[in-house]
């Protein structure tokens, strides 16, 4: 229905419209002027002043924090992705209709757990006297340094974005057309090939998405390189938080937050092309 | 042809799947059972073998002046932005809904971005703006900020309730004399409830987690999230396991009861 903007019609649109735009554009959009204030005495003052994009973008540990964070978020989204798939492939076209409403119902579950509770969990099972070095004593392995390291990360990383991976593939491969999937085996394809040529391609869109999510989640992470990565090595969302926390500097924290989202727009435009493209086909 | 039989169906496969699907199931449960175990075990740094049962920690949890402002800070924060994060929601996916108008893409975009733009970055965002408007370090500032990143939720599932009306069913009550107005409180609203309940349990749920954007812009009204943050980065404790077990029943609770609303009796597409 098209129609006239009435009275009644806008008691319900404009409440989240006013919100969103006051509370989330705004502040995202201050970020940009917060970029050009000077801090002086500990105090953000308003100002035009570009040095603090030249302080955050001609120094060297910005630049390391920033590989070291894409490169983290790319392999996290990448072994989630590989990892979810044969898990999500399963649910969605072998398990009865009832497990699979199980299974699904069961991956909602982890959203609503303190992910703080569960990297805590994580610490005391890769600490060096922890479970895992526990259970290799026995067998006279070890102790291994799990924990601080990047594998550590990985592991939060995994637990961050996996249910969400699972779930996402379990949406996009339940919607895949079965008739595909028996004209594929009716032709004699075999059973990698009909999953490669034939189920992938069909469920691409959604897999792309469900990456380029566990990307998201991964690159703004700051538990995980802080908690199970011990600080090293230093990743942006850890800078942003130490240069806001510690340091006073908010502009400079801006300047590394409009980076973050400058990179996440590119890589989820970037994404979605890919993922179009390919469909398109 | 026996399904056994199908060429197409190999039980190694199938079994080697099944046992995929359990392990990435373990791994993903894994730290949630080990927190609740470590709750109850003696040890401050718990590993194989584990200590005794003991309820110290919950003693310890319970006795903490801290844990209970944290809790009723956490409490005070759900309630609001539940509330709040609901109205907005449903005036959203009813405007979506009913109305096709010029910009509705945007405003769908806006509607349903918050949740995708990292923590830290929000965190960082509301924490400049809103001191700039001299609100930030209050519980006000927390529900502000989560009712931006929970509305959509409201919305999505208030949507999806939306899409399984008949369509015909408002034009249908103004035909028989029902105000705009009349037709929202006897029929909308109505056929909406369980969804509306829903979304409060769901909105509450997902605010008493949130810790990185209440961290940046709490000041000293620390939710409970927060506190486990500060927890973590003071001495290593046992009693996050306690804090962890407790929200995490807490907020199973809500989604479960959710569950229930969307799925039960009263949330079938057509009532006689």
């Amino acid at each position: 229905m098209r129609n006239r903007p009435t009275a009644y019609g806008l008691t319900f649109a404009l409440p989240l419209l006013v919100w969103q735009v006051v509370f989330f554009v705004l502040p995202l959009a201050f970020l940009v002027a917060l970029s050009f204030f000077t801090v002086r005495n500990f105090r953000v003052l308003p100002d035009l002043n570009p040095g603090n994009w030249g302080v955050i973008l001609w120094r060297q540990v910005f630049w390391q924090a920033y590989g070291v964070t894409w490169l983290l978020s790319a392999t996290g989204s990448l072994i989630a992705s590989v990892l979810a798939f044969p898990c999500a492939f399963g649910i969605a076209l072998k398990l009865s209709a009832n497990s699979r409403r199980w299974a699904v119902f069961l991956m909602v579950i982890p959203f609503f757990t303190s992910y703080l509770v569960r990297a805590y969990a994580w610490q005391v099972f890769l600490s060096d006297t922890g479970i895992i070095n526990g259970l290799l004593a026995w067998t006279g392995l070890g102790p291994y340094a799990l924990l601080n390291t990047p594998g550590a990360i990985l592991v939060g990383y995994l637990t961050l974005s996996l249910p969400l991976v699972i779930l996402l593939q379990v949406f996009s491969l339940t919607y895949v057309d079965r008739s595909l999937i028996e004209a594929a085996h009716n032709l004699r394809a075999g059973r990698l090939r009909t999953v490669f040529e034939v189920i992938i391609p069909s469920a691409r869109v959604g897999l792309v998405i469900a990456a380029l999510f566990a990307f998201i989640l991964c690159f703004g992470d700051f538990v995980s390189p802080v908690y199970l990565g011990g600080g090293h090595p230093t990743t942006l969302s850890i800078l942003i938080t130490d240069t806001t926390k510690s340091g006073q500097q908010w502009p400079r924290a801006a300047v590394i937050a409009l980076m973050m989202i400058g990179t996440l727009l590119a890589t989820a435009f970037a994404a979605v092309h890919f993922a179009y493209r390919g469909a398109r086909r | 042809m026996s399904p056994n039989r199908d060429p197409n169906r190999s039980a190694l496969i199938d079994t080697a799947l099944r046992v995929w699907i359990i392990l990435c199931f373990v791994f993903v449960f894994a730290p949630i059972a080990a927190s609740f175990v470590f709750s109850f075990n003696s040890d401050r740094f718990p590993t194989i073998p584990l200590g005794h049962f003991t309820t110290d920690w919950y003693r310890l949890v319970v006795a903490d002046p801290l844990v209970w402002s944290g809790l009723w800070n956490t409490l005070k924060v759900a309630g609001a932005v539940g509330v709040l994060a609901t109205v907005l929601g449903f005036g959203a996916a009813y405007t979506d809904h009913r109305h096709d108008f010029f910009g509705k893409q945007a405003y769908l975009a806006l509607a349903l971005l918050p949740p995708t733009i990292p923590a830290v970055i929000l965190g960082l965002a509301m924490l400049a703006y809103l001191s700039r408007l001299t609100l930030s370090g209050s519980a006000v500032s927390v529900i502000i900020a989560h009712v931006v990143i929970c509305a959509p939720f409201a919305m999505a599932l208030i949507r999806l309730r939306l899409s399984q009306m008949d369509a015909a069913l408002e034009p249908a009550a103004w035909n028989l004399g029902a105000t705009e107005w009349g037709a929202m409180r006897h029929v909308i609203l109505p056929f909406c409830a369980p969804a509306i309940l829903a979304a409060l349990f769901i909105t509450m749920a997902v605010s008493s987690d949130e810790f990185a954007v209440a961290w940046f812009v709490s000041g000293l009204n620390e939710t409970l999230p927060v506190k486990v943050l500060g927890f973590l980065q003071g001495q290593v404790s046992p009693r996050i396991n306690v804090i962890g077990s407790f929200v995490f029943v807490v907020s199973i609770g809500l989604v479960i009861a959710a569950q229930l609303l969307m799925a039960g009796r009263g949330a079938r597409p057509y009532e006689e």
